[in-house]
């Protein structure tokens, strides 16, 4: 599904990613895990498509093709879905509203109408129920005032809307409560199968007990230095990424 | 000549070819010679510092009107508002037109100030009111001296006016340019209620001038909403001088949507004369190219106990520019206000501007009065979270900027109107999108 070959990139003459490699199939999740600093949000941002990062050499292939020359829109179309570490506060425009701009606007982006009202309201109402959000929290304007658990799940819930194909979880756990953890994570959980895939991006494995990934790799200084199975994350929480770096240096 | 120069010399043919009594004779006799003394505003007044209106009176206007009549209400339908039931009063070139109209006398008067001006029947209403709220500055005299035609609407004690009243002035400036200087009155006695909504638009690419004046009343315990769209073409300038005269526990709003027009120039002037009132006044600025709209406003709380409520939003690309100059002013026996000032600005493009100045004038000691003013760009980082969303550039700028006006909107109490207003939003922005949902 994605294939990311020598990634390089890095934003005003600074070099943040050093080379990614890094294959994901339909079906499997893959937590990216490393110290601040190492460059996890850079790679999901250069991923979704934020232009302030400046991609210098290398490719990232998605179902087939490149997508390096598309804009975030564009990617979003083909389905590739980011959650934001810090998702941000939109005054005036309630969370209905711009969940269906999202929708109608990927419809139309593949020539689809835009989807009817009934249904719209029908999958509100399930995806909200599959992140236990109330309501009147619908109407509210997107993200202000928010605490940060709810900002989480509003997140998981746009992505259950949108239903993407490759979601890029980025801290997804910062700022959560143990509650907030199991609801944000059950939804991602339901919505697991065998034609989409999840990156998880982690500084701590706490969030991997209840997503539990295939794969896990370490990002340190730009480079992934270590690929594993879920154990990985075990033994990083034990020994620390010092750990790892002895190891590169050894 | 100059457009001064020539207003001045053809009043006398003007006066000869009318019907009014003297007492009307009279009031505007007073009013050109207040225009002779002081001609246009220039930016050397204080007031219009940073709108000019050179090049509105350079053209040369034809003073007098010719209806044409070809107009068929298929071709106008779009600047109407048709979706529900409403009174209207049609003008053409600054002429009534019946065909494209629909007014009533059944227990309120919605018809024409020519006819309020002339019949016996209304002499008590208009001796009462016509000409006694509007300030008696130049541009609101000159208008006073040349006016015989507009809107008359009159709500009798403790009536309503079931529908909306729309009023249209279309100008088709067939021949040449044209200057237009129409007149409402509005009166809405004691605990009367009336909803108004005025339009002024150009049909061909030929100059036109308007300097509108308007008189609302409201008795005590009346309600008036009055919503102002200004979406007329390049060629088209409008001087909007609205004055307000309100009475205890009284509430008037007036919304102004200002989406075109080469200069737009508002002078709305609120007199508080009670206790208890409310005055509402709200503004949502979307232009470009090179559009000017300013927005002058007075709200002058007289007596103890009122509430005025001010929020203007401005969005402003190209070399677009907008004013808001806001003055309030509390008398020293109006103690217990509460007066809010809010002026929000966006500029999408470096040539744009917007210079705003809040003036307040409190001589009273027990007053909440606050004011705000911002200018800002388009928050980046919010688009690029609704870009991975799927919601384009264009879109998501568009979205962003209509969460920014929409609060004005709320208040909006026509939901048809609304619906419109919203969609002539998306139109101005080149979208597609339903904002409402």
């Amino acid at each position: 599904m994605l294939e990311i070959k020598n990634l390089n990139a890095g934003i005003e003459d600074k070099d943040i990613l050093k080379g990614i490699d890094l294959k994901v199939n339909a079906g499997e999740v893959h937590a990216i895990m490393g110290p601040n600093g190492s460059g996890k949000s850079t790679l999901s941002s250069v991923i979704a498509g934020k232009e302030e990062y400046e991609v210098n050499g290398g490719d990232i292939i998605f179902e087939g093709e490149s997508i390096l020359e598309l804009d975030a829109e564009e990617r979003a179309h083909q389905g590739v879905f980011l959650s934001f570490q810090y998702p941000v506060e939109i005054p005036g425009v309630s969370v209905t509203n711009f969940i269906k701009t999202a929708i109608n606007e990927t419809r139309k982006a593949k020539g689809l109408e835009d989807m009817p009202a009934s249904d719209m309201l029908k999958m509100i109402r399930e995806k909200s129920e599959l992140l236990e959000i109330d309501r009147k929290f619908l109407s509210r304007s997107l993200n202000e005032g928010f605490s940060g658990g709810e900002k989480k799940r509003n997140e998981i819930f746009q992505m259950a809307m949108l239903e993407p194909k490759l979601a890029i979880l980025d801290e997804t756990d910062s700022g959560l409560d143990i509650d907030a953890l199991r609801i944000v994570s059950n939804g991602v959980n339901k919505l697991r199968s065998k034609d989409n895939a999840v990156i998880v991006i982690t500084h701590y494995q706490r969030l991997l007990e209840y997503i539990v990934p295939d794969f896990v790799h370490v990002l340190v200084d730009g480079k992934i230095v270590k690929s594993g199975g879920k154990e990985l994350a075990l033994e990083l929480e034990e020994k620390g990424y010092d750990w790892v770096k002895a190891e590169l240096t050894a | 000549m100059s457009l001064k120069d020539k207003l001045l010399s053809s009043y006398l043919t003007f006066q000869e070819n009318t019907s009014f009594d003297n007492s009307i004779l009279d009031i505007k006799d007073q009013a050109i010679k207040v225009f002779e003394t002081e001609g246009f505003p220039s930016k050397k007044d204080e007031n219009w510092k940073y709108t000019s209106l050179n090049s509105v009176t350079k053209p040369d206007y034809s003073l007098v009107s010719h209806a044409d009549d070809a107009i068929e209400f298929k071709d106008v339908k779009q600047y109407f508002l048709n979706d529900i039931d409403t009174f209207k009063i049609v003008f053409i070139d600054g002429v009534y037109s019946s065909y494209l109209s629909e007014t009533t006398h059944d227990g309120v008067d919605v018809c024409l100030l020519s006819s309020a001006l002339t019949k016996p029947k209304f002499k008590q209403v208009i001796d009462v009111y016509f000409n006694k709220i509007a300030k008696k500055e130049s541009l609101t005299a000159l208008n006073t001296a040349f006016a015989k035609e507009g809107a008359y609407i009159y709500v009798p004690k403790s009536r309503a006016v079931n529908k909306p009243i729309q009023i249209v002035h279309l100008s088709t400036g067939s021949e040449a340019n044209l200057m237009l200087q129409p007149r409402n009155l509005i009166v809405a006695e004691e605990n009367a209620e009336v909803q108004v909504i005025e339009r002024h638009q150009s049909l061909s690419s030929n100059a036109v001038f308007t300097n509108s004046v308007t008189e609302i009343y409201a008795g005590k315990h009346a309600r008036v909403d009055y919503y102002k769209i200004q979406n007329d073409k390049e060629n088209a300038s409008l001087i909007d001088n609205t004055h307000i005269d309100q009475q205890e526990s009284s509430e008037v709003s007036v919304h102004t949507f200002s989406f075109g027009g080469k200069l737009t120039r508002n002078n709305l002037n609120y007199y508080q004369n009670g206790e208890h009132i409310n005055s509402i006044l709200k503004g949502v600025t979307i232009i470009e190219d090179k559009q000017h709209v300013d927005h002058n406003t007075l709200v002058h709380h007289r007596q103890p106990n009122c509430e005025s409520h001010q929020d203007y939003k401005g969005i402003f690309d190209d070399r677009a520019t907008g004013v808001f100059n806001g003055k309030v002013v509390v008398d020293d026996i109006a103690q217990k206000i509460n007066a809010y000032q809010s002026n929000n600005n966006i500029l999408v493009s470096d040539k744009a501007s917007i210079n705003s100045k809040p003036q307040l004038e409190i001589f009273a000691d027990d007053v909440r009065c606050s004011h705000g003013c911002t200018i800002g760009q388009l928050d980046e980082d919010a688009l690029f979270y609704m870009r991975t969303r799927g919601i384009g550039k264009k879109e998501g700028r568009a979205l962003l900027m209509y969460a920014f006006a929409n609060n004005v909107l709320e208040s909006v109490k026509i939901p048809q109107l609304k619906a419109r207003i919203t969609n002539l939003i998306a139109e101005k922005l080149g979208v597609n999108i339903g904002f409402d949902l």
